[in-house]
């Protein structure tokens, strides 16, 4: 393995067209005092070499379960995790955190959202750099500092010989990510997990941390999977896009698809709630009404159900499959999926029982309404007061 | 501006609020000083939502927290209809502060976790009046159900039983509670998910025609601010560098700074081309040393030597519109330029 990416490497990984990744009924469940939380709840997916994946959804919608639960960074007693995740032709489900150990960082590494606190505020940069070259690759004292300067570079950190040096607190957040960044690519992994990496910056630093993520891929011929909650940030820079709602695949098609012919009800609101700098001023956004549902207690059938403008009664006792689109490559589950005559008419239907202006097009919910499992979590572990705690969870419930 | 001057200012009988020639400076040991603004001047008229929008650092949290006097301002004057905040007592600042209120960004520690909701809202009243608590409840629920909070729920619970969004929406209620002047917003949305964003941003909105609110709305998320505001000012490293109603700003920036800001916007549509040739590297310069002359020149791609000189001033260049650069990318129309220089 070589540490930065040389081109027979590079070309090495280009020639294989094996998918690198194959995750098959990916389940993670928490178990918790409040019960059995299934913040991933059966996701397949696949990448091929070279690719990027991003993957979009609200908060607690399981995206970053996903990704971590992909690389096995919760193994815990409590987390109970089923399925397959094929790596390379490895089945990782069953590997502990120690043979996991081996892969971290050489095969598949991390850059996580908050620049500030993933890095060790005492520990010198270099050091933070160095650490996993010398345990994974062996590589000695001084050759290991050079290769970290030229990662710095590779970065495009200015004057890399004396950052190298820095304490994390002397840097800014960008700086941070990109040290980040080298870190991660330091052993030159065939992988990169990318869990929110700009969320925490601004929106030029944003820009070039996104620029220098997308020529590294390149260079090295990285497979990437991109979380994020901004469909902004992955439009112009994934290959595919899965968009997950309650522990679930919602939607899954190249990104050219899914934004040209998005056929998931959520995909659709969660675009139109984005406020854009191509419309004028005070234009009124459409709402997603409601929050991302409990996932201790999902709703029956569809779980975008509650909050879709579309729902029928079929959406509130079926579960909708997750079926193949017109274009290869494009998934979704809906029983009235977007551009279909079924949903024009499940809207008529709605807006004639008034039911969809209550649902979509006003952001009025009730306190009742939008307790999530969180709250319900606090509510069982905290409170012994005033509350009455069944009272809350019944609303919760409801 | 980066740079000052005021001729953006308009007519003080057509405002409420006037900031002029506002300087805060924080001491920071061994003789050092961060001079977090520098000489901004900005208005506001009844009824009207300036967006202050720039990158972290630039100033815009302190400029809001500077005219609720929070805390004194270095220099300069914060006019709120005709009384200069900064000239008068203790006293008198606190009764006026109940004309000012402030949202801040992270909903849920912005309120008391040990205190009921029906409290946290009805605080205000509780100090100012009426002291009657029945009629207090009466405002609160009124509050309440106008943010989309159900004050029978809600009254006896504490804030950890609700969601994010809705603790911003308690928040709000708190701020409107008084019947406030002027609403300063700093990062109200950013710590939510975009659902629920365009929620708060919606009834912000509506909360505005319904009670006639004037707002100072504090963002980084460029979008997030054209949608809600009717004026745009953006900021840099402690000075102003455009201010125009904000269709016009969005169409046509005028200053470097705006349209790196403008360039780097994520655009949800894969068919745009992602233009890397705004993109400046590097970052912000440190406001302990400032540059001289125009603070935006070590980053911008048309920087020369008279930026390093001579301070850009406010300058027009159509209706409405002003800028403070040197080598504006849209220039003024001859016959509607008009250069005021106060300083």
């Amino acid at each position: 393995m070589t540490v930065v990416g040389s081109d027979t490497e590079r070309l090495a990984r280009a020639d294989n067209t094996e998918p690198l990744l194959v995750v098959k009924d990916l389940k993670t469940h928490f178990q918790i005092d409040a019960g059995l939380v299934k913040a991933v709840d059966g996701v397949s997916l696949e990448i091929e070499r070279g690719k990027t994946l991003g993957i979009v959804g609200e908060s607690g919608s399981g995206k970053t379960v996903l990704s971590r639960s992909i690389m096995r960074l919760n193994i815990a007693n409590n987390v109970i995790n089923t399925g397959s995740i094929m790596y390379d032709g490895e089945e990782l489900i069953t590997k502990s955190s120690k043979q996991m150990q081996k892969l971290w960082g050489v095969e598949m590494a991390m850059v996580f959202q908050d620049p500030m606190t993933s890095l060790n505020p005492v520990v010198r940069v270099g050091r933070q750099l160095t650490e996993h070259l010398r345990y994974h690759l062996g590589v000695g004292k001084p050759e290991a500092r050079s290769t970290a300067i030229e990662l710095l570079r590779s970065v495009k950190i200015p004057e890399p010989e004396s950052r190298i040096d820095n304490y994390p607190h002397e840097m800014s957040g960008g700086m941070r990510q990109r040290v980040c960044i080298a870190i991660a690519l330091a052993c030159g992994p065939k992988m990169l997990f990318a869990d929110e990496p700009t969320t925490a910056l601004d929106v030029t630093v944003q820009h070039q941390i996104l620029n220098l993520l997308a020529t590294q891929q390149r260079d090295r011929f990285m497979t990437m999977i991109m979380v994020t909650h901004d469909l902004g940030v992955v439009a112009g820079r994934a290959d595919e896009i899965a968009v997950m709602y309650a522990g679930k695949i919602a939607e899954k098609a190249p990104t050219g698809t899914l934004f040209s012919d998005m056929r998931h009800p959520y995909t659709q609101a969660l675009l139109w709630s984005i406020p854009k700098v191509s419309q004028p001023k005070h234009t009124r956004l459409s709402a997603i009404a409601g929050r991302p549902p409990d996932l201790i207690n999902p709703p029956m059938g569809c779980s975008f159900s509650p909050r879709c403008p579309y729902a029928q009664d079929k959406c509130r006792e079926e579960e909708p499959p997750l079926v193949a689109g017109s274009t290869p490559g494009h998934q979704f589950a809906c029983w009235y999926p977007v551009g279909s005559k079924e949903n024009e008419e499940a809207y008529a239907k709605n807006l004639a029982d008034g039911v969809a202006v209550t649902l979509a097009a006003e952001g009025k919910i009730r306190a009742t309404e939008e307790l999530t499992a969180e709250v319900i979590a606090d509510i069982a572990e905290l409170d012994d007061s005033v509350i009455d705690v069944s009272d809350s969870v019944d609303e919760g419930d409801s | 501006m980066a740079g000052s001057g005021k001729a953006h200012l308009r007519p003080h009988d057509e405002t409420i609020l006037r900031v002029e020639d506002l300087n805060v400076e924080f001491p920071v040991g061994r003789g050092r000083t961060v001079y977090a603004v520098s000489g901004i001047s900005f208005d506001i008229a009844k009824g009207e939502t300036l967006g202050l929008v720039g990158e972290s650092g630039c100033g815009k949290s302190t400029t809001g927290r500077a005219i609720l006097q929070l805390p004194r301002p270095t220099a300069g004057s914060v006019q709120l209809k005709g009384t200069d905040l900064m000239q008068i007592d203790g006293e008198s600042m606190r009764a006026t502060r109940t004309d000012l209120q402030m949202i801040f960004q992270d909903p849920i520690s912005s309120l008391n976790p040990r205190r009921m909701i029906g409290e946290i809202v009805a605080e205000p009243l509780a100090v100012w009046g009426p002291f009657d608590e029945d009629e207090q409840w009466k405002i609160v629920a009124d509050m309440l159900d106008a943010v989309g909070i159900d004050p029978g729920v809600a009254r006896y619970k504490r804030p950890h039983e609700f969601s994010g969004g809705q603790c911003q929406r308690i928040s709000i209620a708190r701020a409107l509670v008084m019947e406030p002047e002027l609403i300063i917003c700093d990062e109200p949305v950013s710590a939510l998910d975009v659902s629920v964003q365009a929620q708060i941003l919606n009834m912000l909105e509506d909360l505005k025609a319904q009670y006639g609110l004037t707002l100072v709305f504090i963002a980084h998320d460029l979008a997030v601010v054209k949608n809600i505001s009717d004026r745009v000012a953006v900021m840099y490293l402690g000075k102003m560098c455009e201010v125009s109603e904000s269709d016009e700003l969005y169409a046509n920036p005028a200053h470097p700074y705006t349209n790196l800001l403008l360039g780097s916007i994520p655009v949800p549509d894969p068919t745009v081309s992602l233009d890397d040739t705004v993109t400046a590297e590097g970052e912000l310069p440190s406001p302990l040393a400032p540059p001289s002359g125009c603070r935006f020149r070590t980053r911008c791609p048309l920087a020369d030597e008279m930026c390093e000189r001579v301070e850009p001033q406010m300058r027009r260049i159509n209706d409405d519109h002003y800028v403070a650069c040197h080598h504006p990318l849209i220039e003024a129309d001859p016959a509607t330029e008009v250069f005021v220089n106060n300083t």
